[in-house]
């Protein structure tokens, strides 16, 4: 009997110890290393050859051939300098560069979305880029990756939000089409009209969510931050008009489906089913819809409130503090950034926009329809609205998202949800 | 008799754990490597502000970010800790009661000696098998409140079901219930064999003195079975302590922090918000809870596990 005892103590124990090796599981990486280009026949090959990393996610599910294709046109130019591509899903991506920046081995350069930017430029993890032209690239992208004064990243793509329309719905509402002087009252009185063709068609989708709000507050005059960054302004009445107006759509008005009336569906998938007027989201949705709606759509600038204001995406080209070879990076990451080359085989492959603000490179990118106003995805530029570059991003985000969705779904006033967000931000980040 | 060349016992082990070494020794190194150290390296992690980027071996590093126990002291004197404590001991309160249940009612069926019990056997254990990322997928639409299978099923005998995920109240229950369905083949399964085990003759001896089959379940089989239900209840404590995969698939902690649990906060804190030290921190902090509770668990076994079969 003491035995049996003893044998499941040791069970018990082995047991334990598996579930703690399985509790860390490691995180596949689905690297598509990429081998080096043929070497053309090099025309100022005087410089020392030099191989450099660039770790990327950006082209991962679809797009490796192309930034293949722009590494080999960037190889023909710069014979001396070549790059080893590994692409990483977007899943895994944060965790495996996190840890190899902290373990010394992260590469020479490397791609960061918006959102961990902030927090890799502020703890001084990234190197300053200097000595290249810059004068190619659209400055408010640019402007977006520049810290205290300082360029820590270049804008290798961007994507932007416009207001897509669902044209049936507006002619079977008798409504004219959206246009860009509309304002939120022109969204709310269509939506209402559109609403009310029947009981499962919505108005317009626009979720309660922090990306939607900082946006819709910067409509309404309001922001995240004071003006010098030095305080949060969540709760402020700028800020609370905004998104009462977001959660009234949601709760009062009902032209936005709720979340149990969305019941697990995308909100694509609802603007495609044909059941939804207007959706403002990124234009990388053109090429699902074109050929997943079988009605006619278009797209207008985002509708504005007290101003103007249009959300901004992009992902950032940075080069690791501590690597030997900057000048080489920095070479490669603005030639992927800011070269014709580039820009070309970018829009080609229907990847997503160049940063660039050389209008001809873009003219082909006009030309594919649908939608017909492509043009609104230009003049949504004039009124871009950037998110604060803060070290602590996501913990902000995270905090005010959590409390926004718990006023859609009315568990608690538009009033105490900021309030509650301004509080624990307070509480929990320090800004310098 | 008086043998001077018996063999001392300390030989005899010296003996014993020089041939087993060799055995022992790429299990203990992988141990060492890949448990011990890195537990080491996260007790030096928890005493400091590293942010998770800055290279950790860099000379004056350590001296640098040393904040001593002001983590600890942050995290026990806020309030988020004593909610995310309270949800996940509000999971623990309703799931450990509802899989033993559950646990013993699979494994009271699949004890029957019918034919095809088998292959009820592998059926109870195919969630098991399943990855809790595919499992929480269907489930997530499952539960959804509309168009989800159990809402409508309820319909059909007049319950209006509640917004599961989506409710506050419901999104914790809805994770013990996806839970229990996840881990009952597997308890079961233990506690089956627990049941095996028991002599056939204790059971024959109470029909024949003319106990029912309850009696004989609540008096002879219970009892019997307590040692694997003792290893059942750690097991699934410190399981329950760790949950983790389903909470971030079907809620990522919503709605408005309703399932928040521990280990949701360290990965939120070491990965996303970039605070290792905060994090490493509260998962010693887990650490202490888990063993505090085991040990509690392997005091309180004398009085109600019988060790007589």
């Amino acid at each position: 009997m003491k035995k049996q005892k003893k044998l499941f103590a040791l069970t018990a124990g082995l047991l334990t110890t598996a579930l703690a090796f399985s509790a860390c599981g490691s995180p596949q990486s689905a690297s598509g290393g990429s081998s080096a280009a043929p070497v053309s026949g090099g025309s100022e090959a005087a410089a020392e050859p030099v191989t450099i990393t660039y770790c990327n996610f950006n082209s991962s599910g679809g797009n490796e051939e192309t930034l293949q294709k722009m590494y080999e046109a960037f190889h023909e130019e710069y014979p001396n300098i070549t790059v080893e591509i590994e692409t990483i899903g977007f899943d895994d991506y944060f965790t495996q560069m996190q840890t190899r920046v902290a373990g010394g081995t992260a590469p020479d350069c490397y791609e960061l979305n918006i959102e961990n930017f902030s927090a890799y430029a502020n703890k001084g993890v990234l190197a300053e880029i200097t000595g290249v032209d810059l004068s190619r690239i659209d400055e408010t992208a640019l402007n977006a990756f520049n810290v205290g004064g300082k360029q820590y990243g270049l804008p290798g793509n961007f994507s932007n939000v416009v207001l897509i329309y669902n044209k049936d719905l507006f002619d079977q509402a008798g409504l004219d089409y959206p246009t860009a002087d509309w304002t939120q009252d022109d969204v709310q009185a269509a939506a209402e009209a559109i609403r009310a063709l029947g009981d499962d068609i919505f108005g317009i989708y626009q979720p309660v969510t922090y990306n939607e709000f900082y946006k819709v507050a910067a409509q309404y005059g309001g922001s995240l931050l004071n003006e010098d960054g030095s305080a949060f302004t969540i709760n402020s009445a700028a800020n609370v008009k905004a998104a009462q107006m977001m959660v009234d759509r949601v709760l009062v008005s009902n032209v936005q489906p709720t979340e149990v009336q969305m019941g697990g569906m995308g909100d694509w998938d609802l603007f495609m089913s044909g059941r939804l007027g207007m959706i403002p989201t990124g234009i990388w949705a053109f090429g699902s819809f074109a050929e997943g709606c079988d009605f006619a759509w278009d797209i207008a600038v985002e509708p504005g409130a007290d101003q103007k204001a249009t959300a901004f995406f992009s992902n950032a080209c940075v080069i690791n503090a501590d690597s030997p070879n900057k000048e080489a990076a920095a070479t490669w990451i603005t030639w992927l950034c800011s070269s014709d080359a580039a820009a070309q085989l970018r829009i080609e492959a229907g990847w997503d926009l160049p940063a660039i603000n050389d209008e001809a490179a873009l003219a082909p990118y006009l030309e594919q329809t649908p939608p017909d106003n492509r043009q609104a995805v230009f003049d949504s530029l004039d009124y871009l609205v950037l998110p604060p570059t803060i070290e602590d991003y996501a913990l902000m985000s995270d905090i005010i998202g959590q409390k926004l969705a718990a006023a859609a779904a009315g568990s608690m006033t538009v009033q105490q949800a900021l309030d509650e967000a301004q509080g624990e931000c307070e509480a929990q980040i320090t800004l310098q | 008799m008086s043998d001077p060349r018996k063999p001392r016992p300390g030989r005899l082990v010296q003996g014993g754990l020089r041939t087993a070494l060799p055995f022992l020794l790429p299990s203990m190194a992988g141990m060492l490597v890949f448990s011990l150290l890195p537990l080491l390296i996260s007790a030096c992690i928890s005493l400091t502000d590293w942010n998770g980027l800055d290279q950790l071996l860099a000379p004056g590093m350590f001296a640098e970010h040393f904040v001593g126990l002001g983590n600890f002291q942050a995290i026990v004197s806020g309030k988020e800790f004593w909610q995310v404590l309270g949800n996940t001991c509000r999971y623990i309160v309703l799931y450990i009661p509802c899989m033993l249940a559950a646990s013993l009612a699979v494994a009271c069926l699949l004890s029957q000696t019918r034919r095809g019990v088998t292959a009820f056997r592998v059926i109870y254990y195919i969630p098991v098998l399943t990855s809790w990322v595919a499992a929480s997928l269907i489930w997530k639409s499952v539960l959804s409140p509309q168009y989800g299978a159990l809402n409508n099923l309820l319909a059909l005998v007049g319950i209006q079901g509640p917004g599961w995920l989506l409710d506050e109240a419901w999104a914790m229950p809805a994770i013990v219930l996806v839970s229990v369905w996840k881990d009952m083949g597997f308890f079961g399964l233990i506690l089956l064999s627990g049941m095996i085990g028991i002599d056939k003759g204790y059971c024959e001896a109470a029909s024949l003195d003319g106990a029912g089959p309850w009696a004989r379940f609540w008096r002879i089989t219970l009892p019997l079975m307590t040692p694997a239900i003792f290893y059942v209840l750690i097991v699934s404590l410190i399981n329950a302590f760790q949950l983790f995969p389903q909470i971030m698939i079907m809620t990522d902690g919503g709605p408005n922090g309703a399932t928040q649990v521990m280990v949701e906060r360290i990965y939120k804190y070491g990965f996303r918000y970039y605070r290792m030290g905060y994090a490493a921190a509260f998962s010693w902090i887990l650490f202490v809870i888990i063993m505090v509770c085991t040990w509690v668990q392997m005091k309180g076994q004398e009085r109600w596990v019988n060790y007589d079969s």
